[in-house]
């Protein structure tokens, strides 16, 4: 079998005494979008974090294509081709959608001495990759993204991580607090990312979103891993949620006969 | 429609509130009193308002940034007394003494920057305690008495920094041209260049910014020499001209200075500056100050007038950004 893109093995991540990971195994294959789905305080975000090495790992190992890395550092991610899109943080509402397409690698103008920005290629390339995700309104590069809509944010964060060959593209809540439209906008961007060529693991509270882009499912409870190979056109919503909650059928009505709370 | 459009654009630019206010405030003292627009008070006008400019135009670069400086009053206080002190006492000569001030004042942008960037320390606290260490320091170095000054008739230095010509009837200072070339050159960086992006950037989401790989603190530690640096060659030329070395000259330029950053559009929270809006920023506060004692307002009135300014500028800013905000 192929070596996946990205392969975590035995992650483990304590905070003090607190156990976030415990040996969580987690893999994502090329050009696969994965949803990493769980309960509050199942481990997804730390999981992730560890991934765009904004924390560092307790124990384990982290293999891209195979090859060892070791990630310190978000910048290392992104030099490795992990690009995480976290929702309003990833983007300066200040600056124009071209410069922070380009922030941090802004193409010079000769001489370079000069460290000019050469804003017309920022401009024209921000054009072209803005209708490449999808987005249908006619946009000027040029636009604050302070005065862009939540669903169009996600989308330059989303154009920027493809132009710049991420290989994998985290993508924390990208449906949080977005209407249904804007919703199914997300949702398509992140097909149109799929379907050329990159890999993503989609994190949403909305396990109906998650069902309609995905292409796997991997359920984490308490730290680990306990489903990683759910598909989401033979599964049932229902039968998900019974996993994340960890509680057979019998133990749900169980509850619900007793007035307990289901876990 | 087409020119619809632009006036909009242009209202809707954060420079376009205060050319408002100057062009008014120009034409309201003119027509009380002519001899405003006389070449003399012209060419005295521009004489003493380039000197706080330079400090507006690094501090407008700070502020973008989302910091800012206050200890460059004292330093515009400090830097020309250093220069004296080291001159009139035969340690280095007058130019000589001018690098040693510009360097140290470059060690002292350093350490604001250091405190700030890597103790995580507020900028208003650490740039508040290096004015009292500064201030002090030049109280201290000269039992608080100013500095003789007379001996840089000649110098080239002076020269290159305060030399003063006639262009018909307005004596025009090589300040000036200072001033004019630090404008441009700043506003190209703010601007045009990659590091301007990175100020931006680095005031309007650091978090952002450092996840691309920018490398934050050292953009804000960078400016914060440039404050130094400039709050101490506007002392020095400042020292120059009027002759002077006081240690409690600049004092309370900080707050002007950041006055005519804000009131020229540039956000107090960082992620938008602009220089043409300080360039406008710092005339609205000279002409002012220069224009109601001209019209015979009492001079003490002054603060008032400032104090209104900066409200309704804000108040203008704050209703631009939310018309901007809500895509209007």
């Amino acid at each position: 079998m192929a070596e996946p893109l990205i392969r975590m093995q035995n992650i483990r991540k304590s905070y003090g005494r607190v156990q976030a990971l415990v040996d969580a195994n987690f893999h994502v294959n090329e050009r696969e979008i994965v949803g990493l789905l769980g309960d509050n305080g199942a481990g997804k975000s730390t999981l992730i974090k560890v991934l765009s090495g904004a924390v560092p790992l307790t124990s384990g190992d982290i293999f891209i294509r195979g090859k060892k890395v070791n990630l310190r550092s978000t910048s290392d991610a992104i030099a490795n081709g992990i690009e995480t899109i976290y929702q309003d943080s990833a983007l300066v509402t200040q600056l124009s959608i071209a410069r922070n397409l380009f922030l941090g690698r802004e193409p010079i103008k000769p001489p370079r001495f000069l460290n000019r920005m050469d804003q017309e290629a920022m401009n024209t390339v921000a054009r072209d990759l803005l209708k490449q995700v999808g987005i249908s309104k006619n946009i000027p590069p040029t636009t604050p993204i302070g005065s862009l809509s939540g669903g169009e944010r996600q989308a330059v964060a989303i154009a920027r991580a493809m132009h710049f060959d991420s290989d994998l593209i985290i993508l924390d809540e990208p449906t949080n607090n977005l209407g249904v439209a804007e919703t199914q906008g997300v949702l398509s961007f992140v097909r149109n990312a799929r379907d050329s060529g990159h890999s993503c693991i989609f994190i949403a509270h909305n396990i109906h979103h998650v069902f309609q882009v995905v292409d796997r499912i991997v359920v984490m409870r308490r730290g680990k891993v306990v489903a990683d190979d759910i598909d989401p056109k033979k599964t049932s919503v229902a039968e998900v949620e019974r996993i994340i909650i960890g509680m057979s059928d019998k133990e749900i009505r169980d509850a619900i006969a007793d007035g307990k709370p289901a876990h | 429609m087409e020119n619809h459009s632009l006036i909009q654009r242009l209202i809707a630019r954060p420079e376009f509130g205060p050319l408002v206010l100057l062009v008014v405030e120009i034409a309201v003292f003119w027509s009380i009193n002519p001899d405003f627009l006389s070449p003399q008070n012209i060419s005295n006008t521009l004489a003493f308002t380039v000197e706080l400019g330079l400090i507006a135009l690094a501090m407008t670069l700070l502020m973008t940034s989302g910091e800012f400086d206050l200890s460059v009053g004292s330093l515009f206080g400090f830097s020309p007394v250093l220069m004296w002190t080291l001159f009139n006492g035969g340690v280095t000569s007058l130019e000589m003494g001018f690098v040693v001030a510009l360097v140290v004042a470059a060690l002292i942008g350093l350490v604001n920057g250091w405190f700030v960037t890597q103790l995580k320390i507020p900028s208003f606290l650490v740039t508040l305690g290096m004015l009292l260490v500064v201030r002090g320091s030049a109280l201290f170095i000269t039992d608080g008495f100013p500095q003789r000054t007379w001996s840089a008739e000649g110098s080239w230095l002076a020269e290159a920094l305060v030399g003063d010509f006639f262009i018909g009837p307005f004596r025009i200072y090589m300040s000036l041209f200072w001033f004019i070339a630090a404008a441009i050159a700043l506003g190209y960086v703010l601007t045009q260049s990659r590091t301007g992006n990175w100020i931006q950037a680095a005031g309007g989401n650091p978090n952002a910014a450092r996840a691309r790989g920018v490398n934050v603190n050292r953009v804000k530690i960078g400016l914060f020499i440039l404050s130094s640096v400039m709050a101490s060659l506007a002392g020095v030329i400042s020292s120059l001209r009027t002759s002077a070395a006081n240690p409690n000259s600049g004092t309370g330029y900080e707050l002007e200075v950041i006055a005519m950053v804000v009131i020229g559009g540039t956000a107090l929270t960082g992620g938008r500056g602009t220089i043409i809006g300080t360039v406008l920023g710092i005339l609205i506060l000279r002409v002012m100050r220069n224009g109601i004692v001209l019209i015979g307002v009492p001079g003490l009135a002054y603060n008032i007038f400032i104090g209104a300014i900066i409200l309704g500028m804000m108040a203008l800013h704050s209703w631009l950004e939310r018309r901007h905000q809500a895509g209007t």
